[in-house]
């Protein structure tokens, strides 16, 4: 019982993680309809520009605005050079785009910071407790804490400022949109501002969670956050919160309780497969 | 020599992948992120059979191409129910699905792969590689000299409509689950040859030779070469099979160029080097002097 608790702990944890890398891909693909592979580089450089400030400055609380701030940036970057430009292709034109860019910041990672694993020896400001003779980590509490700061904040954005208004109506209908006054590139920029820095957040969490930092890190959140927002019902925010956390909770109870020859990382392309044949608009997903 | 022998081997192997890759996603339109599965299902297949039935490479191949032109047909049936950025994402999963199966699976080896695989024999006479590249060539003009005839077929013009316009070939009566399932199967078929092909070459393969990023080299092949087109898979297969080659000295980096150079081409070059408007093409057209009257402003 008390091993069936912890594990539920640790799977609610990866879905946390797992919830924060695929919300950024959600929010791309609900305003421009494009599958943003490359957004798990920009978490594994998040992690490395992370690792890299803390090294410098040893404090987190330089390191995480900071590997934030370059994030996003170079998520407004990649918007602004290579997917609008891409946009009046046929839909597999920028994703091809996006897969050729995520190797290559995988690339420039390894190349800049060596291919071996880092270790991210960050201790996170928060407190651990037992409950019922369950040890709840401060890495545990960190991540829970980080996710549910993050889930309010965006939240509260879309739901209750002028600003996530604009950025309902562009997910809408662009278009119509801007002829109503929204300025859309704006909304647009924003859009990858914030999904980016969450990622950064989200690849700092993941190296002092595991305290490890590699180049191919993004590898598997790559792929499988596809399809989580599939899973979730494309360009639904809460739909795949929803699915990134099932998800973690599934993989961890396959892996401790089911003796099933499958990897953990099929799982979720399993589900994907089932979910586009039985109910293609996802869990939670429009119409 | 030998050294050469063996780069054109792998080229032409790919090419042929390359080139079944190109009727699904160039002449169906239909996008096709997860090729390598089936070429990993043609040399897992052929490899089986020869292992473990004791059957000989040619007596094996019927039934190799049989078995991926069902497995072409089942897979290529969520086609039918999800277009576009769907189907890419499926095809990503069923590529690391068939992957995982191939690793996980004690029947096909688990990580420990398939040795021993036999080589191939012609007449009573074993190949060595100089023959083994003559009928990997031989195969790859069989399979350019189908994919130009199947482009002449009423199934190969009917997935040409399709790729235009479902609504509107529909409307005309053809049969879109017709058109893009012949491709499917065409295409898959293409990929179990070129599979068999390789795991007689390599005489050992193991999961990891058909993973995803096996799906996106055979991507960036079609890419680069000009989707849709007759030559286009071939060219890109040339290039991107020598490009690591000349590179060898700058190894380090080879994985950054290859995916800056497919980021450029997509980039500013969406119909690849032989695709329509291609400066590969304008500039053939400006030293001809050809169909200038045609197009104007060229």
């Amino acid at each position: 019982m008390q091993l069936l608790f912890e594990q539920l702990l640790n799977g609610l944890a990866i879905g946390s993680i797992y919830a924060l890398i695929t919300l950024g891909l959600a929010l791309v693909y609900g305003i421009l309809g494009i599958l943003h592979v490359a957004h798990a580089g920009v978490y594994a450089v998040g992690a490395y520009v992370g690792l890299w400030l803390y090294s410098l400055s040893g404090t987190l609380l330089l390191a995480i605005p900071g590997s934030m701030i370059v994030c996003a940036a170079l998520g407004v970057a990649i918007e602004r050079f290579v997917y609008f430009p891409l946009l009046k292709y046929p839909p597999y034109v920028p994703l091809i785009s996006s897969i050729a860019l995520f190797l290559g910041l995988e690339e420039v990672c390894r190349i800049v910071a060596g291919p071996d694993l880092l270790t991210f020896p960050a201790h996170l400001p928060f407190p651990s407790f037992t409950v019922g003779g369950v040890f709840v980590s401060s890495t545990l509490t960190a991540v829970y804490s980080v996710t549910a700061i993050v889930l309010v904040f965006l939240w509260f954005v879309t739901t209750k400022t002028e600003f996530g208004l604009a950025m309902r109506a562009a997910s809408q209908d662009m278009e119509v949109a801007s002829s109503l006054g929204v300025d859309s590139q704006r909304v647009v920029d924003a859009t990858f501002v914030i999904g980016s820095a969450i990622a950064a957040l989200a690849g700092i969490l993941v190296g002092i969670y595991y305290n490890q930092v590699y180049p191919t890190m993004g590898a598997m959140p790559a792929y499988k956050t596809l399809a989580l927002i599939v899973v979730g019902g494309m360009g639904s925010a809460p739909g795949a919160v929803l699915a990134s956390i099932l998800l973690g909770l599934g993989e961890t109870l396959l892996i401790g309780f089911a003796n099933i020859p499958m990897p953990r990382d099929a799982l979720a392309f399993i589900a994907m497969i089932v979910v586009l044949m039985w109910k293609p608009t996802g869990l939670l997903g429009r119409k | 020599m030998d050294y050469l022998v063996n780069v054109a081997i792998v080229i032409s192997i790919q090419a042929i992948a390359a080139c079944g890759l190109n009727v699904i996603v160039g002449y169906a339109g239909q996008i096709s992120l997860g090729h390598a599965a089936f070429f990993g299902i043609g040399a897992y297949a052929s490899a089986m059979l020869t292992t473990k039935a004791g059957l000989t490479f040619w007596g094996a191949l019927p039934l190799v191409l049989l078995i991926a032109a069902i497995l072409g047909f089942l897979l290529g049936l969520p086609s039918l129910r999800v277009k576009e950025d769907f189907l890419a994402i499926t095809t990503i999963g069923i590529n690391f699905i068939v992957e995982a199966v191939f690793l996980y699976t004690p029947f096909f080896g688990k990580a420990l792969g398939i040795g021993g695989i036999p080589r191939i024999y012609v007449f009573g006479q074993r190949l060595n590689n100089q023959m083994l590249l003559g009928l990997c060539l031989f195969f790859l003009a069989l399979t350019l000299l189908i994919c130009w005839r199947f482009t002449r077929t009423w199934a190969g013009l009917s997935c040409f409509a399709v790729r235009e316009n479902e609504t509107a070939a529909s409307s005309m009566g053809i049969s879109p689950v017709r058109a893009k399932l012949s491709a499917f199967v065409i295409g898959t078929v293409f990929a179990g040859l070129a599979g068999a092909l390789y795991a007689h070459y390599v005489r050992f393969i193991s999961a990891g030779d058909f993973g995803f990023p096996v799906s996106i080299s055979m991507m960036s092949m079609v890419v680069l070469g000009g989707m849709g087109t007759l030559w286009g898979p071939l060219l890109g297969a040339v290039i991107l099979g020598i490009l690591p080659e000349v590179f060898r000295p700058l190894i380090d980096y080879r994985m950054f160029l290859y995916s800056l150079l497919l980021l450029l081409m997509i980039r500013f070059q969406p119909g690849g080097l032989l695709g329509e408007h291609s400066f590969v093409r304008t500039a053939f057209r400006g030293l001809t002097g050809k169909e200038k009257g045609g197009v104007a402003g060229v």
